[in-house]
């Protein structure tokens, strides 16, 4: 495969407060061996050589794991591929004269900070409501191996522990929904016998805090699993909904 | 008098940690909660010492360069977390740990460091299975172990290919914990770019909160500095992107010595580079030898035509093969340690026998681990003969199963199936075991200053075995650091809060504004990438897996000259107060290319070969590292002077008094 020629409709804005607009950039003899990310690298070397503001977009690993990267592109969260975050995507996803657009995450909850940069605060916070187990550092905890868990269990909730929190699952979702990461973390914890202790608790902060990022509801749409980087399941969505509703009628534990 | 005091208690090596724990003073409850910490990153170690102090009762304050503690570099480490829980009976142990980690590092570490290492292991992993860390189990529901390089045990704890995000992810949800009941005050998106000493006591930072371009004073008992390796340095590396080496070397110019920067670990198993776009090079997890075997043709022309795209390695038959590690090391065969991986790949590289198109890479192949763990499969399940198809079908299911996450990862970028065709792999630049020296209590020569984690130099001597990183970033921060830190603290009880509108504030503030508004002044004409592909190229060339006293002066002077020009035609586009990715990029290149120059410094002073220093003219007749322990078994600290070039040696001698020194070997 030889080297392609691409034109680039891009999102530029300044800041919060400012109005974003699609911005038209080309970018000439890129490698289909070189990553997309590597692609904006070019065009960004292009432009500071013009001396032009480079495009901001959030990136660090580049290995798929970090969570940091983001982008919709051409319509959809981390670009064409499955199972892969944008860092991974290669150009030899894409053909000789394609144009490509390029936005930010877009969702009420997290708004855009600089050209592709988004906030995604909201997901720490949901975290700080609950995303643990209430256990203090000691030498003292009982041995690893003290409670055996059933090898199904232990391989679901890391299943459920591989989300990356890179947000691809709101920016996907019709309705901005974050029920697949956040049901991420409360089935890793239900499904382990450390985190039982606190599920019921667990679940009710979480998804309270959750409402009041101003996430979205869950329709059911399943978008979000398709486009999860590390494909977390739907399932975790209906162990969510189960723990809720027992925390709800059955437990005395109360929000906060 | 020298500042270096190691501060190693006396006593028998396994009674030392607890004799100092038991010597040291400690905070009552009261007093922690007037008593205020910073953490300089968020990593397995800056993560887990946060929650630790937090949950101790001092309050902290943290900070990361990343949109959110999640996502500090420790995430990506991929294969395990060592502890001697001899859960395997394989007859493993604290001792046993300590001697490996120790003959691993070319015996270039502190003794009584890497025994406490050893001690707090298991606590590690008892912590992290009460954290909810999904650790890898067995179908009895126990915990499942497998092997690294440079051990004759199972001690690996793992889950999957993502230890290191699973292990993070415990620390960053007992941050959370912490953030939630307001003990830690976490700064996203925030670097430090100062440390301010007040009375020769460290009192703060100035930090620049990246979204907005302010620069900000925070005030402190303590600075803790996690903030990671330098192997960005060196422009292409398994490292995340935005890794630096700027806290680490703004205490060094502040004071604090920076210990053996030419101990640098080159990672046998990367995935190659392909192209002068490359931004970052890949990591293929070093679990993968406990399968693959590494080979490349017998034969020159075998080399060529694979190279030519002529053959391929399949059509390669299996006496046409050099399974070069097991040739030369039949005792740890593909199990060797990293620095020996390396070297070897390189040296049937530069004989001619590489199998790309650049010649810079070697064969690591699953096929004989899929027919053996089809042949098992097929056995389990009371198949009689069974086809060659349904064993390799069987087996890639089970190497799934074990790696399928690094398979796949391997696929995405080289776009070749690796069940189906031997990978390709290349030793990259990964860790650093050099860095921040500090004495048994993990403090700084700058009072109040603290390193922990990959920043400073500590347990791993001159190359850190497979799994060993992920064990030191937490027990640095889960169980050393905690305790430690309070014999400092215990004097600062009636010291108040610290004011941040005091002249060394003042101070410290305007040199981090000069200089920033300096780097946005030059408006010359290259931007900041262009230097650092510079100096990772002549860092590689010259300061990379192997060196020699020529290049290592050359090296020295081109730095030199490419951090002249840095400072006189570099353009950094965008302005200070907002946010600027540019400025930030060119802030952390600065400071590599001071710390380049002065890696050469120490990789010229260090006559010897050990570990991941390599020096041409002191090697073996079979091409191993020729240690000279008569005159180099020392830790050398280096002071800062004001230029890269001249710094000031303070050496640490190094006792062995548990180890008995040797060449190492593992054959």
């Amino acid at each position: 495969m030889s080297n392609m020629n691409l034109t680039l409709k891009i999102w530029r804005q300044k800041d919060a407060q400012s109005k974003g607009v699609m911005e038209t950039y080309e970018v000439k003899d890129i490698s289909p061996d070189s990553s997309f990310l590597e692609m904006l690298d070019v065009l960004n070397e292009n432009l500071v050589s013009q001396k032009q503001e480079p495009i901001a977009f959030d990136h660090d690993c580049r290995e798929g794991i970090c969570g940091t990267c983001s982008l919709y592109i051409s319509g959809r969260a981390h670009g064409p591929m499955r199972g892969v975050t944008t860092c991974q995507l290669h150009m030899r996803s894409f053909k000789d004269g394609d144009t490509i657009y390029i936005e930010p995450w877009r969702s009420k909850a997290m708004p855009v900070i600089k050209d592709l940069i988004v906030d995604r605060s909201a997901f720490d916070r949901i975290q700080q409501a609950g995303g643990f187990i209430s256990v203090n550092t000691s030498g003292n905890t009982q041995d690893a191996n003290g409670i055996p868990i059933p090898k199904g269990d232990a391989d679901k909730a890391f299943d459920a522990a591989a989300c990356i929190g890179c947000g691809a699952c709101v920016a996907t979702c019709k309705n901005g929904s974050a029920m697949l990461f956040v049901s991420a973390k409360v089935s890793q914890f239900a499904l382990l016998p450390q985190g039982r202790v606190e599920a019921a608790k667990r679940v009710l902060n979480m998804v309270h805090q959750m409402d009041k990022e101003g996430f979205g509801n869950c329709t059911n749409t399943g978008a979000c699993e398709v486009e999860c980087p590390k494909g977390i399941s739907l399932e975790n969505i209906a162990r969510m909904n189960r723990e809720y509703l027992s925390a709800k009628v059955v437990s005395d534990e109360k929000i906060g | 008098m020298s500042k270096l005091d190691s501060k190693i208690p006396t006593g028998p090596i396994k009674d030392k940690w607890t004799k100092h724990k038991n010597d040291i003073n400690v905070v009552n409850p009261a007093n922690k909660r007037l008593i205020d910490i910073i953490v300089i990153g968020t990593g397995l170690a800056g993560g887990s010492a946060a929650a630790s102090l937090a949950e101790l009762g001092y309050n902290v304050k943290a900070f990361c360069y990343q949109d959110s503690p999640r996502r500090a570099h420790s995430i990506a480490a991929q294969g395990g977390i060592n502890a001697s829980k001899n859960y395997q009976n394989d007859n493993d142990s604290d001792y046993r740990l300590f001697y490996d980690t120790v003959k691993g590092g070319d015996y270039r570490s502190r003794e009584a460091n890497v025994y406490r290492l050893a001690e707090v292991s298991g606590n590690i992993i008892d912590q992290c299975v009460a954290q909810g860390v999904p650790f890898a189990r067995d179908y009895g529901g126990l915990l499942d172990n497998r092997s690294f390089g440079g051990v004759l045990v199972s001690r690996t704890f793992y889950a999957k290919g993502q230890t290191g995000q699973q292990l993070l992810l415990g620390a960053y949800s007992a941050m959370n914990r912490q953030i939630a009941k307001g003990k830690i005050t976490m700064y996203n998106r925030h670097e430090m770019l100062e440390l301010v000493v007040v009375d020769g006591k460290a009192r703060g930072i100035i930090a620049r909160n990246l979204v907005t371009g302010e620069i900000e004073r925070h005030s402190a008992h303590a600075v803790v500095i996690g903030s990671g390796g330098y192997g960005n340095v060196f422009y292409l590396s398994t490292n995340a992107m935005g890794s630096n080496a700027t806290a680490a070397w703004k205490i060094h110019k502040k004071g604090a010595y920076f210990a053996n920067p030419c101990y640098t670990q080159i990672h046998p198993t990367c995935i190659p580079r392909s192209g002068e776009h490359q931004s970052k090079l890949t990591l293929m997890s070093e679990s993968l030898r406990n399968d693959g075997r590494i080979w490349v043709p017998k034969k020159l022309e075998d080399a060529e035509a694979i190279r030519a795209k002529k053959k391929k390695p399949t059509d390669i038959p299996e006496e046409d093969r050099d399974y070069y590690l097991e040739r030369r090391y039949p005792a740890f065969g593909n199990l060797v340690p990293r620095d020996v991986a390396s070297r070897a790949a390189k040296e049937r590289c530069d004989a001619g026998y590489g199998v790309n198109a650049t010649g810079e890479a070697v064969y690591l192949d699953f096929a004989s681990a899929i027919e053996r763990y089809g042949k098992e499969k097929a056995h389990v399940l009371g198949m009689h003969n069974p086809s060659k198809e349904k064993i390799t079908e069987l087996g890639e299911k089970v190497i799934e199963e074990k790696y399928g996450n690094l398979f796949q990862m391997y696929e995405k970028i080289v776009d070749e199936n690796p069940y189906k065709t031997p990978m390709m792999i290349y030793p990259a630049v990964h860790y650093t075991m050099g860095g921040i020296w500090v004495d048994y209590n993990l403090m700084t020569t700058i009072p109040g200053c603290y390193c922990i984690g990959e920043a400073n130099f500590s347990d791993h001597g001159a190359n850190r075995l497979g799994a060993s990183a992920l064990m030191q970033g937490l027990a640095d921060g889960y169980f050393v650091l905690p305790y430690t830190i309070g014999d400092y603290l215990a004097n600062e009880i009636r010291t108040g809060e610290i004011p941040t509108d005091t002249p060394e504030f003042d101070e410290a503030e305007k040199s981090v504004r000069d200089r920033l508004e300096k780097l946005l002044s030059i408006k010359g004409t290259k931007s900041v990438d262009h230097f650092h592909k510079r100096l990772g190229k002549v860092m590689w060339n010259y300061v990379g897996m192997a060196r020699n006293a020529d290049g290592l002066k050359k090296a020295m002077d081109e730095i030199k000259k490419i951090r002249e020009e840095f400072w006189s035609d570099l353009y950094v586009p965008g302005e200070l107060n907002a946010m600027n990715t540019e400025l930030e990029k060119a802030g952390r290149v600065a400071d590599f290319l001071e710390l380049g120059e002065f890696f050469a410094v120490d990789a010229l002073n260090r006559n010897e070969s050990c570990g991941g220093h390599f020096r041409e003219e002191y090697q073996t007749e079979e091409g191993e590292a020729k240690r000279d322990d008569e005159n180099y078994a020392y830790v050398a600290a280096w002071e800062w002077t004001g230029d890269p070039r001249t710094p000031i040696l303070h050496k640490e001698e190094l006792t062995f008094h548990d180890i008995e020194l040797k060449q190492r070997s593992y054959k």
